[in-house]
């Protein structure tokens, strides 16, 4: 993985000094929480419902082992004893105070870690696929480019007070692992005839209020332009895009209003003046930080049935099924650590299992880590032949329910427990559900399920793009729940749609529930939940999940245990 | 406090400044305006309707708005003094890419100001964009603000300060160091 130089490290120590200033100055009142406000956000510092919460940058979700078990200690010294990781790749520690905030950060830099830009009116910490590198349907490994695209957008002095803030995807393969049609420019690497590479970029995509996946605007960008052209694009958005309403802010409604030809066709003007100049991507460059993201010194082995030896150990089994992913690299696999254990946040892990997870990575897959958005974490480069003791291992610390991809693999924001902008709770919710289809047998059965679930219709929960959507709503002073179906992310995104009117919290399982039963009931032998929800339409989930009343009774399962 | 109504950051120094911004109230006609005697930097509506007479002018200045382009003034950036980019509010960051044409686009050579919402931890990013003139806000200390152009020594990208990022400004050699298996091929 990339390692900081001599420039990497100042940059961040003076970025240090900066922000201690900052903070400073804001305590002894020479700033007012109104200017503090967006410097705090440009290095990821909210301010929760209970307290601050720092967000911390894990470029394109990689990670080494001494990062992870940095978080360990951050999670026990400044936090309480744990940490989340976020759809966007990141971490963030919900019970830090600011006066401490500096020293989270000089331990950080310890590890070549920060908080920059992870929040706040400019450009978000790149995100990218978690197989990059190890997946067979990679074109190129994208993350070399989103390292590229991180350094050229720290700090960048032209687009720090940007109409809103501003996300960046880059996929190099031929799945679509990284979400890209949501974010504000999307990447995916693509060859030409001629066989170079270059990326198609796509536009305008994201969720919020208002859904909108992203539109072409380049076919093929030769990548020693990849720096040029998004230039280009944000010097039109940060001139041309909305400023008089936050919640038409963002490039998705430039593009809407002006048309995505005209959008396309500012961009390539703005772009001939920029084209060929001395930011253009050089071979040498290039090479440089490629030389960071080559394959790993793998041994040579034969490719293995893991099973072979456990063959009637059904847990295993189910395990390999869900958890683990091909490698292009005969003898290897990559293996997914469940984060979404029945009775825990989604994407909470604490302190112990980040330290357990850090010796993991050294053991058994030259300790390195990746984040994904789905808020689990990868180990990439693991030996077929140790999965079975991984798995073990893996399974004493809570790290290996067999659910990857399935119903209990929710995506979910923190919602009303944390959030200040929550219209419900999100998180009570999801223990709700995955106690209620705590079977796995069942959930083996009904196969991929994204179910993904935001407290608010800022949709830090992609439920805009789960096959079951949840979005918690607000009426009159309670807290109802609003479901879609439909959605999808990936190759094939799209936006979910509404059956109709909101829920109250505990008749949520019972909707999951009768929503799974009409699946059931409809299903072809070869189809995803998702499938059949997009031939059907809505009509046939709707009418049955309102015919008969739900019960409401009942006290929530997890209710009250997060706040 | 002290009185800065005068004193402006140029360069890297505090300066006495001698220019006023013309600032018209609101519903006054950019074309009817009075244009105060002496050295006035005046909004580019106003500019553009009196050219005539403005231009007549030993020292005159033009400001725009944010929301303005730079582009409305091609061809006649050498004759003013002062061109003054206006931030309405800090958050406010397209004056940053105003200035970048400004430079870069149109190849203006003469002071670029800064007015309005001007804050010490703005000016490292407005120095990069090509500002060199700074008129900080009068209720903060423009001596504290001075700092605000001193904050990095390094910057990764490329901007109108100096036009090569780092990768061409340096031989950025990997450091691979703990990374045993670079170049290690499967
Ligand atoms: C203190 C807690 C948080 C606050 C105050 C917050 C704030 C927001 C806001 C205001 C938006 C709406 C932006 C828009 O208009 O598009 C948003 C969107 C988003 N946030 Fe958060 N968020 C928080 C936590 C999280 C967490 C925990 C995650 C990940 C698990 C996350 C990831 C996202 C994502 C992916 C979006 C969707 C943006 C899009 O593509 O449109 N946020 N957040
Ligand atoms: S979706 Fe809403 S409630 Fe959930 S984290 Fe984002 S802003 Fe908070």
């Amino acid at each position: 993985m990339y390692q900081y130089d001599q420039y990497d490290h100042l940059i961040v120590r003076e970025r240090i000094a900066q922000y201690r200033d900052q903070v400073q100055r804001r305590i002894a009142g020479e700033l007012t929480e109104e200017e503090f406000l967006p410097l705090r956000l440009q290095n990821g510092l909210y301010m929760q419902r209970h307290a601050y919460m720092l967000r911390i940058a894990v470029p394109y979700g990689l990670l080494a082992s001494k990062q992870m078990r940095m978080f360990a200690h951050i999670a026990r010294k400044y936090d309480r004893g744990y940490g989340h990781f976020t759809t966007r790749q990141n971490i963030q520690f919900n019970w830090v105070e600011l006066e401490q905030t500096p020293d989270i950060l000089a331990d950080l830099a310890s590890v070549e870690m920060h908080a920059i830009q992870t929040s706040g009116n400019c450009i978000r910490n790149v995100t990218a696929d978690e197989f990059a590198g190890v997946a067979a349907d990679e074109i190129v490994d994208p993350r070399p480019y989103a390292e590229v695209l991180r350094q050229w957008s720290t700090f960048h002095p032209e687009f720090i007070a940007l109409p809103r803030k501003f996300k960046v995807a880059i996929n190099g393969a031929l799945e679509d692992r990284a979400a890209i049609a949501v974010h504000d420019i999307g990447l995916t690497a693509v060859k030409n005839e001629a066989g170079e590479i270059g990326f198609k970029v796509m536009v305008g995509g994201g969720m919020g209020r208002t859904p909108i996946l992203g539109s072409v605007i380049r076919e093929f960008l030769p990548r020693e332009h990849l720096l040029t052209y998004t230039e280009a694009i944000m010097r039109v958005y940060n001139q041309y895009g909305r400023r008089d309403n936050k919640y038409k802010a963002r490039i998705k409604i430039l593009l809407k209003a002006i048309g995505v030809e005209e959008f396309a066709r500012q961009v390539e003007e703005e772009w001939a003046d920029l084209k060929g100049n001395a930011e253009t991507l050089t071979l040498e460059e290039m090479e440089r930080i490629i030389a960071y993201f080559q394959p790993h010194a793998y041994a040579t082995l034969p490719a293995i049935d893991p099973l072979a030896d456990h063959a009637d150990n059904k847990a295993f089994a189910n395990w390999l099924k869900r958890n683990v992913k091909p490698h292009k690299v005969p003898g290897y696999a990559a293996v997914v650590l469940s984060l979404k254990k029945t009775g825990v946040p989604p994407g909470d892990a604490t302190a112990e299992q980040m330290d357990f997870m850090a010796d993991l990575a050294d053991r058994y897959s030259f300790g390195e880590l990746r984040v994904t958005h789905e808020q689990n974490i990868v180990l990439a480069d693991v030996e077929q032949r140790q999965l079975f003791q991984l798995w073990q291992e893996a399974k004493a610390h809570g790290l290996a329910t067999p659910n990857i991809g399935l119903l209990t693999d929710m995506i979910c924001c923190p919602g009303g427990d944390f959030c200040s902008l929550a219209n419900a709770k999100s998180i009570p919710i999801a223990a709700a559900i995955a106690e209620r289809f705590d079977h796995i047998d069942f959930l083996h059965d009904i196969g991929d399920l994204e179910l993904n679930m935001s407290g608010c219709i800022n949709a830090c929960g992609h439920h805009h793009v789960g096959h079951i959507g949840i979005l918690g709503v607000d009426k009159d002073g309670s807290e109802w729940y609003q479901v879609s179906i439909g959605g999808a992310q990936g190759n094939q995104s799209a936006i979910g749609k509404i059956i109709g009117p909101s829920f109250s919290a505990q008749q949520m399982p019972e909707v999951i529930d009768r929503l799974l039963q009409v699946y059931l009931r409809e299903r072809t032998p070869e189809e995803r939940f998702v499938d059949t929800a997009q031939r059907l339409g809505i009509a046939p989930f709707k009418e049955f999940v309102y015919a008969t009343p739900i019960e409401t009774a009942g006290r929530l399962v997890g209710e009250d245990e997060y706040a | 406090m002290p009185d800065q109504t005068n004193r402006i950051i140029k360069g890297r120094e505090i300066v006495a400044d001698d220019w006023t911004v013309l600032r018209p109230a609101e519903g006054e006609d950019a074309a009817t305006i009075a244009v105060p005697d002496g050295k006035v930097i005046v909004p580019l509506a106003t500019w553009q309707a009196q050219k005539d007479t403005l231009s007549t002018r030993p020292a005159i200045g033009v400001w725009l708005a944010s929301s303005e382009r730079p582009e409305e003034l091609k061809g006649e950036l050498d004759k003013f003094a002062v061109v003054a980019v206006d931030f309405p509010k800090f958050t406010d960051g397209r004056g940053y890419s105003i200035a970048y044409n400004l430079r870069m686009r149109l190849a203006y050579t003469g002071e670029l100001r800064a007015i309005g919402d001007v804050l010490r931890d703005q000016l490292f990013q407005m120095k990069r964009c090509g500002f060199d003139a700074y008129a900080t806000r009068p209720d903060r200390s423009i001596e504290d603000a001075l700092k605000g152009l001193t904050v990095f020594s390094e910057t990764y990208q490329a901007s109108v300060d100096d036009q090569r990022p780092l990768f061409r400004r340096h031989a950025r050699v990997a450091t691979a160091a703990e990374h045993k298996d670079v170049g290690a091929g499967i």
